[in-house]
Formats: structure tokens, sequence, C-alpha cells
């Protein structure tokens, strides 16, 4: 019954072809957790679109560091994602408004490229937080449905001889 | 975390099949791929993501791109073959309201 957590830490490069390398880790860390097919590939995009955020805009071209660090924190009914990078001040008011779908009255040449990133991370997490201290940090939760088919439950308690 | 893109030119169409994951790190070639073919006067442009597992923001972002490039010459821009999980980032994101989605399985060819 205690919130206890474990960390599962990563630091890898603020680059293109380490977003994969996050991705298949937070699949292999849900997968483990139980979590179903549709939450696995929810939570895939929800820190990719972070991390991409963070490759996109933390870090000017010429800066020698450019790194992002990702934490997962793993409590028994959820599992939190934490994706932060050192890069320079950032509006953050501007980052949490404005953000929405793509609706027919747009004309198309008005459709911007970008922004549908956080937008997305918002939709398919359950909660999401963005902070701004030295660079920007988002952090987004996802909670464990239990309440379909469990095989590490045993709710058979008196008939599953095969477990002593 | 490959991305294979497979053009084929057909009389008044041009047909690209694309399969894998697109992201930030695939991203490019497809747009790469995809923009001049869009800007292709003459044909229209189709674009078979059957094979596609995997697509977040900068993927879609990338067919932006592509409408807006087929919409300034006159062309137009289908996607077809979308698995249903493809197929829900276009609708939560509202963007199957201004592209062009096929939903039968496969053009012919």
């Amino acid at each position: 019954m205690t919130q206890s957590s474990e960390l599962i830490e990563m630091k890898v490069p603020a680059r293109p072809e380490y977003v994969g390398v996050v991705r298949l880790t937070v699949s292999g860390i849900a997968n483990r957790l139980g979590y179903s097919y549709d939450d696995i590939e929810d939570i895939k995009i929800a820190i990719a679109e972070a991390c991409t955020n963070v490759v996109n805009h933390a870090y000017p071209d010429d800066t020698e560091q450019d790194s992002m660090h990702i934490t997962f924190a793993v409590y028994e009914d959820r599992m939190e994602l934490i994706v932060a990078d050192q890069g320079g001040a950032v509006d953050v008011d501007q980052l949490n408004k404005g953000r929405g779908p793509i609706t027919k009255e747009q004309p198309v040449e008005d459709l911007k490229e970008g922004g549908l990133g956080l937008f997305l991370i918002e939709t398919l997490m359950d909660e999401v937080e963005i902070r701004g201290e030295s660079g920007v940090m988002i952090i987004m939760t996802k909670f464990l449905q239990r309440d379909e088919v469990d095989p590490y439950v045993n709710t058979a308690s008196e008939e599953s001889p095969e477990h002593q | 975390m490959n991305l294979d893109i497979q053009v084929s030119e057909h009389e008044n169409k041009n047909v690209a099949q694309v399969s894998g994951e697109v992201d930030v790190y695939t991203a490019t070639k497809l747009k790469e791929t995809l923009t001049p073919l869009a800007e292709q006067e003459d044909k229209e442009l189709v674009v078979d993501l059957s094979g596609v597992d995997y697509i977040d923001s900068t993927g879609l972002g990338i067919f932006i791109g592509a409408l807006k490039a087929s919409e300034k010459s006159g062309t137009s821009l289908t996607l077809t073959g979308l698995n249903s999980r493809v197929k829900r980032l276009f609708e939560i994101t509202g963007l199957h309201e201004v592209i062009d989605i096929d939903s039968t399985k496969r053009e012919e060819a």
C-alpha cells in the first residue's frame, strides 16, 4: 500500500536518432508493468513527442552540451515519465496556450507543420505538467488499468492448486 | 527504426508505398521523397501507409506539408492503407478532416 516507486533513468544525446531508443525503452518498461497494447502505443507517442521537442527546440545548433534526461518513475498504479532538457529559457506560458486539433474551417495554407506534439501528449496521457526552470521539464502520467484481465493477480485463490 | 519508401509512377498518379516507423529521425527522408512528388503538377499523389506501424506529430506534419504542396500545384493527395492506430492519430488531431483518407484497403495498381 505504500507509494514507493522504482526509478529508471537515462541520459541520451538530444538527437533524432535517439528518440527511437527512448521509445523502445519505454515500451519495454510499460510492457513489463502490464499496460495494454493501446496504452503502450499511446505512451510511446507521448514520450517521443516530448523528446522531439527537446531535439528540435532545446539547444541552439552550435552548442556543445546537448542531452535529454528521461526518468521513468514506476508506481503500483501508474507510471510517471519525466523528460527534461538543460536548454535555455523557454516561455512556458507560451507553450501552455494555443494548442488544439485541426479543424476543417482552417484554410490549408494556414495549417502549421509543427505544434501538434504537445496537443497529442495531453490527449494520450492522463496527466501532464510542464515546468520551466533551467530548461523545460515535461511530466506525464499514465495510470495502469487493472480492471482488465491481469495474469499476475490470483483471483481464484481456492481453486488454483497449480500455484502450490 | 527503419523507413522504406518505394515510389511507382503511373499514368496520372504517383504512388508512394511507405513502411516502417515515421518519427523525427526518419521524417527527413519521407519529406524529401514526398515534397517533389506533391509538387508535380500533372500527377496526383497517393501515399500507401499500410506498412507503417508508428507515426507521431513529426510525420503528421510532413503530410500537412505534402497537402499544401499538392494544393499549390493543383493536384491531390490521398492516403491509403492506414492501420487503426495510425488512423486514430489522424482523427485525434483532426487531420482526417483536411486530408483525403481512403479507407478501402489498397489501391489497384
